[in-house]
């Protein structure tokens, strides 16, 4: 700094800064003009008809600004009974996923890589299947005469065939199967990570597996644990086409009683007022994790 | 029993030790598999009904589903849809994800953010809400309509895939081409997209697939001839369960068997590039 | 952080005078197209920070100039800074006459090798030193035998067909550097090339690659934080710190006359002793004249020690017109292999690392830890800087 002042004979101070600035400018614009056709897509499919709906969801019979599509909720009893539905599911299925996942993603983390990927494929599979196949492959197996029924009436687990589907029972039997892989993938991920030495050391300084694994291994696996448990229930929050079929109408879901609101009684401002309670949630949900667990980069693949 | 007592992990316990670990695990994997791959027998059932194992087996519930100009439709539609939000979600990802990874402007976590709401928003929501927009503007049975809708959902797939593709690449070729003599967008041409080409198929693949299974928005914008696959399968599991459905599942399942393990296999380290 | 504490007063004189002194010219090969670099009041920031502060700095054609420093010094951004790939906040680079500061990377005409070689793993090697040559409408025959002589000139004849995957360390790195120099590019820069090799292959590569610049005779920036290397390779070195310029010089200068402390304390191995300065500006170590600071008003005056330039001697010897005597205690002495190190405490605790062969002159072999030694500087090796001694 002080060189420049003891040079008298050296230019100006900023030379070509602002044509430096302006290139720099003008590049990243270019760079950042490669978004826009991408952002127009959701800008048109996401933007727009949220704010409408949005919209819609204010407006009263009289066509001005009304709380009342809100106000209706509170009133009846049924919409309590469709959040508290809601939030069972999404629960009981959460709750499903991480028993069964839990101990699955520890397995295959145990594995050597290769043979990992190998069984990683049972996980994989039905994630790419279409969830509808899935949906109806439990219709199938569940139902008054499906295979389970019979298996275990053959088996002598029951007499008479029960009751396993068009209930809360099948939905939930099939949501936890559906969203099984969201919740074992980040898991996985996570328990791959954690190092090895760990439970060396942990082992070396005398503690038995069992204390190794609760006191060092769960605790560092909960990161991933917890992001893939956000996933699945945020994700169940807006499910419809499982409970729909599964529940056979006695399971209703938010997102099915804003079809049902509709299809039935074409009320836009109701629906739509459902549905940014659901969005509400929705997000309140993610940011509350966001802030409490700092967990974005594992949910959106990104730091 | 020799394997029975070795150590099977870094705290030395043994594989017997843990032995119910690998019985439960196998219960899951069973539980995650079978349900999908019980459809493919029952497909090839003679009975009305669905039974298992089939006491007769025939083809004639592939004949109906053949036969039926309602599902061919469908299935046609379903086709073009998915290949054409493919068409639309790859590039437009690719073209995303590298702006976003290259850039260092303070804007791109935001915009990041905004380009995956499709993954966060519920999808009942996009669903009657571009219903909603698309009655406005009259998109609504139409394929155009559909797929611009489809793409949207596999947009943040697209760009998920792409990135995490673009991250195992050394970024330093890219500028090692451009200073032996490439302008930026012939070193991302002959550079960059050969190295991140599993990462760009997966990208492709997936958003066909997203478009292909998906059902709720083609519940509610797609109709008429323009009715996908999803949307009539789904009316059908609502009313009455008929064993054509297990033979459209059984291609269903077959379709994406393929296409997971080509990209499990065709790729020379898996899907990670 | 204590790099920052480095910074000493009246560094400036010091830098501008060595920049007027003697620079090494390379035996320039006929028909070469080496182009001097000159770079101007270079700047880039980040925040607060600069990355660059107003940096000067000439390349004189044909030669090989290291940029040393540790890292985060700015050393690498300078670097980018002339490929094109940063884009400074101000300042000029002229590569001859030609002012490219707003010039695109691709139109500079530069060859570069990076840390990594960024080799292109889906084109084999021939298509790799190709690539450049085919930008420019090279093709057929012409193009395979220049790939060929690049080949060549790295001693790879007959790898063109290759697959990357195929190569080891040592050759990856020749490719690299034959598809940088391959197109007659007009300057050469080397980002930490060899940081990825072995310790024997590095010093291999070192002398092979201080050959072939020789062979080119193109101007060559390189930059690397190893000052071995730096002493090695280069016709002079540019030691950056902070962003800023601190001395530039030939790899003996440098050595032998550090512009402050943190040249000083950077390059080579130092002992760093405090001076005193009389009214007079003779400099006293503990009583003892090694020096003047003549005109200069500094107040603060370090003596630099090189572990190799000092010497046992006899129990008996005192400072005298050719000698300085420093009397001590020996802390430790370590065998290194090559050589000896032993660590000698003086007077006040101050401890003082001395380096002997391990045959010939000198060792202390009959001395045990807590001898008294006599260590001895002959007064032709005293370094004297301004400023205060390092933290």
């Amino acid at each position: 700094m002080a060189r420049a002042d003891a040079d008298g004979s050296r230019s100006g101070k900023h030379l070509h800064g602002a044509a430096l600035k302006r290139q720099h400018a003008r590049e990243q614009w270019s760079v950042l003009s490669l978004v826009v056709p991408a952002l127009i897509v959701i800008v048109l499919i996401i933007l727009i008809p949220l704010s409408w709906l949005f919209y819609l969801s204010f407006l009263g019979d009289n066509g001005g600004f009304s709380l009342e599509n809100y106000h209706k909720m509170t009133q009846y009893k049924s919409y309590y009974r469709i959040f508290v539905t809601t939030f069972q599911v999404s629960i009981l299925t959460t709750l499903a996923c991480i028993a069964l996942g839990y101990p699955l993603a520890f397995f295959l983390a145990q594995l050597p890589p290769r043979w990992a990927g190998v069984f990683m494929l049972a996980v994989l599979l039905p994630f790419w299947t279409s969830l509808l196949v899935r949906t109806y492959a439990w219709l199938v197996l569940l139902q008054k005469r499906g295979i389970l029924n019979e298996f275990a009436m053959q088996v002598g687990l029951w007499e008479t065939p029960i009751k396993l589907v068009h209930n809360m029972t099948g939905t939930l039997i099939g949501m936890a199967h559906i969203m099984l892989p969201f919740l074992i993938l980040p898991l996985y991920n996570a328990m791959r990570k954690i190092d090895k030495d760990m439970m060396h050391a942990a082992a070396n300084l005398g503690a038995n597996p069992i204390n190794a694994f609760w006191r060092v291994y769960f605790p560092l696996s909960l990161p991933g644990m917890v992001a893939g448990s956000l996933i699945v229930f945020v994700l169940c929050l807006g499910f419809y086409v499982t409970p729909a079929v599964l529940g056979g109408g006695r399971v209703i879901m938010v997102s099915n009683q804003i079809t049902a609101i509709l299809e039935n009684q074409f009320d836009w401002g109701a629906a739509s007022a459902l549905g940014v309670v659901l969005l509400v949630a929705t997000t309140f949900t993610l940011y509350l994790a966001a802030r409490v667990f700092k967990f974005d980069a594992a949910l959106f693949g990104r730091d | 029993m020799n394997w029975w007592n070795r150590p099977a992990a870094d705290t030395q316990i043994t594989h017997g030790g843990r032995l119910w670990l690998y019985v439960l695990s196998a219960i899951i994997m069973l539980l995650l598999v079978a349900p999908t791959l019980i459809v493919v027998p029952m497909s090839f059932s003679d009975s009305q009904y669905l039974e298992f194992p089939p006491s007769t087996w025939s083809l004639r519930w592939y004949e109906e589903y053949l036969g039926s100009t309602k599902w061919m439709r469908a299935t046609a539609t379903s086709f073009q849809v998915g290949l054409l939000t493919m068409l639309v979600a790859t590039p437009l990802g690719v073209m995303a994800a590298y702006a976003l990874f290259v850039s260092r402007h303070r804007a791109t976590k935001a915009i990041f953010l905004l380009l995956i709401t499709p993954m966060i928003v519920p999808v009942i929501l996009i669903a009657i809400g571009t219903f909603y927009a698309y009655g406005r503007v009259g998109m609504n049975n139409t394929i155009a309509g559909l797929v611009l809708a489809h793409s949207a959902l596999a947009l943040p797939i697209a760009i998920i895939v792409v990135t995490a593709g673009l991250r195992s690449y050394d970024l330093s070729q890219e500028q090692v081409a451009r200073s032996l003599g490439a302008t930026r967008t012939k070193a991302f041409f002959l550079i960059t997209l050969p190295q991140i080409r599993f990462s760009v198929i997966t990208a492709a693949l997936l958003s066909f697939l997203t478009s292909f299974d998906e059902v709720i928005i083609a519940i509610f914008v797609s109709g008429g001839t323009n009715a996908t696959l999803t949307k009539h399968m789904f009316a059908a599991l609502r009313d009455y369960i008929d064993p054509t459905i297990a033979a459209i599942s059984t291609i269903m399942v077959i379709l994406s068997s393929a296409l997971l393990l080509s990209i499990q296999f065709l790729g020379p380290r898996g899907s990670k590039n | 952080m204590d790099r920052r504490a480095r910074a000493v007063p009246g560094e400036c004189t010091g830098i501008d005078s060595r920049l007027k002194l003697s620079f090494a010219v390379t035996d320039a090969p006929q028909g070469t197209t080496a182009l001097p670099i000159e770079i101007r009041d270079l700047t880039k920031r980040y925040g607060s920070v600069y990355a660059l502060n107003s940096v000067d700095l000439d390349v004189h054609s044909g030669e090989f100039l290291t940029l040393l420093g540790p890292s985060g010094s700015g050393k690498t951004t300078l670097l980018m800074a002339i490929a094109g790939f940063n884009r400074p906040d101000s300042g000029s680079i002229r590569f001859g006459e030609d002012e490219v500061i707003l010039t695109p990377p691709h139109k500079r005409e530069v060859g570069m090798v990076f840390q990594s070689y960024a080799l292109f793993p889906h084109m084999n090697v021939a298509d790799n030193i190709g690539f450049p040559l085919k930008l420019r409408g090279i093709t057929g025959s012409e193009r395979a035998t220049r790939v060929e002589e690049a080949l060549e000139t790295v001693q790879l004849s007959g790898f063109g067909a290759r697959n990357i995957d195929q190569l080891s360390g040592g050759q990856r790195q020749r490719v690299a550097l034959a598809r940088a120099f391959v197109f007659g590019p007009r300057i050469l820069l080397m980002d930490e090339p060899l940081s990825a090799l072995d310790k024997k292959l590095r010093e291999r590569m070192q002398i092979e690659l201080k050959h072939l610049h020789r062979k080119l005779g193109v101007t060559t920036v390189y930059v690397t934080h190893d000052q071995r290397e730096a002493l090695t390779m280069s016709d002079r070195i540019a030691v950056i710190n902070d962003g800023e310029l601190i001395q530039l010089d030939t790899p003996e200068v440098i050595y032998n006359s550090p512009a402050n402390a943190f040249v000083a304390d950077f390059i080579g191995e130092s002992t760093m002793l405090p001076l005193k300065r009389d009214d007079a500006g003779a400099l006293f170590f503990r009583g003892q004249k090694v020096g003047d600071a003549g005109a200069d008003e500094g107040k603060d005056w370090t003596l630099v020690v090189r572990p190799e330039r000092l010497f046992f001697a006899g129990a008996g010897a005192e400072t005298d017109d050719q000698t300085i005597v420093l009397k001590g205690v020996l802390r430790e002495a370590v065998f290194q292999g090559e050589s000896e190190m032993a660590l000698v405490a003086i007077d006040d605790g101050t401890e003082v690392a001395v380096r002997f062969g391990t045959s010939g002159r000198a060792s202390p072999a009959a001395s045990i830890t807590g001898d008294q030694v006599s260590i001895g500087l002959d007064r032709n090796d005293v370094i004297i800087i301004p400023g205060e001694q390092a933290a």
